[in-house]
């Protein structure tokens, strides 16, 4: 899955609000479908770095460093939540204002590269968390706060169910439907939506994670 | 929406073949969503009483429930006819080996932890699944799309 790389044209199929600007009007002459990049679903020069920081997270864990833990974790959810909030409140409604061949440009870029920066934000996150709050004595029932701590696990697991079973399917979906000879542009406006939406559901929850957090920490 | 019309009009697409087959399919996606919320749950469930003696009664419920409904979503795929099979696999093997390695950093901690026998078994087992369950959700929505005759 991560050596396909053909060139591909977003044909009759094209996106359905943007066809006008792909579809020359009658007797224009016109210049035919966007062309769709040559891109890899799975970006293989970025595993490495995959690699080096899941390494770093298993030395952070296995040497049980305060700092180490609280830096995954910290930096980890920072930019989960970051990315989650940026993506359905800023980039989602700029995409939805681009032109076809920019979008369809921008989402051969930015969607492989996605695909391995969330899950390993996740990882990272939860992992180190996990070791972080059983560090501290958190994760303990006696923790005089342990409720709060139970529900940031119930909001986590919302946003992972949202994640997993809604988002990462649509973003691999349109990476796929991206490398068909002839892409469906409604199919592919329909999963960025849903992978757009369920970005800012889990951004909006991500708030409510780090409400629970900053509380915890702070007493 | 029409398929009948020789020019696109905008803002109307024409079903595909992908789409008219979507109603014939099984409904893998909500079955593998709700075993992944079961599996979610009976985590949540067990990492709440981290410290204390767990009752194990209602997390084994939860995991119990999402093998079984994994197993069932795995038979009402392999009852499909025709289907993106070479895709799915393709798919379905790289996200096995991603989510094997995130599954095992986990358990790494839990192992590492010292966990309790019989709640180190819960969790693994509740890994195990997630770590299928998800390869088959990214796999099947990636198939459902494809051309049958894909390869």
């Amino acid at each position: 899955m991560t050596d396909i790389a053909v060139d591909t044209d977003v044909g009759a199929h094209g996106p359905p609000d943007a066809r006008p600007a792909s579809t020359p009007p009658p007797g224009a002459g016109g210049h035919g479908p966007p062309p769709v990049p040559s891109f890899n679903i799975v970006p293989v020069r970025a595993l490495p770095v995959v690699g080096v920081v899941l390494i770093g997270l298993v030395v952070a864990i296995s040497s049980d460093n305060l700092w180490a833990l609280t830096f995954f974790h910290v930096a980890g959810g920072g930019l989960w939540t970051s990315l989650d909030l940026f993506l359905g409140l800023v980039l989602g409604p700029i995409m939805g204002s681009m032109t076809v061949p920019s979008r369809v440009e921008f989402t051969t870029k930015f969607m492989p590269r996605m695909l391995l920066i969330m899950p390993t934000l996740v990882a990272v996150t939860l992992g180190a968390g996990f070791q972080l709050a059983r560090h501290v004595g958190n994760l303990e029932a006696s923790y005089p706060h342990h409720g709060w701590l139970v529900a940031s696990m119930v909001i986590v697991g919302v946003m992972a169910v949202i994640a997993l079973g809604l988002l990462e399917p649509a973003n691999l979906a349109v990476l796929f439907e991206l490398k068909k000879p002839q892409p469906n542009g409604e199919r592919i406006g329909r999963l960025m939506k849903v992978f757009i939406y369920t970005a800012g559901i889990t951004g909006v929850l991500q708030i409510a994670t780090i409400v629970i957090m900053t509380f915890l920490a702070s007493r | 929406m029409t398929s009948a019309a020789p020019t696109p009009t905008p803002g109307l697409a024409e079903p595909d073949a992908a789409d008219l087959r979507q109603a014939e399919l099984p409904p893998v996606m909500p079955i593998a969503i709700l075993t992944l919320a079961l599996v979610v749950s009976g985590g949540v469930t067990v990492a709440a009483q981290y410290g204390r003696a767990a009752h194990l009664t209602v997390p084994s419920v939860l995991m119990g429930v999402a093998a079984a409904l994994l197993v069932a979503n795995a038979v009402l795929l392999a009852r499909i006819g025709e289907f993106a099979w070479p895709v799915f696999f393709r798919v379905l093997g790289w996200a096995l080996l991603a989510y094997l390695v995130i599954a095992g950093i986990l358990e790494y901690v839990f192992v590492y932890e010292h966990t309790p026998a019989r709640l180190l078994t819960l969790f693994s087992a509740l890994l195990l699944l997630f770590a299928v369950d998800v390869p088959l959700m990214l796999a099947y929505s990636v198939a459902r799309w494809q051309p049958t005759d894909a390869a």
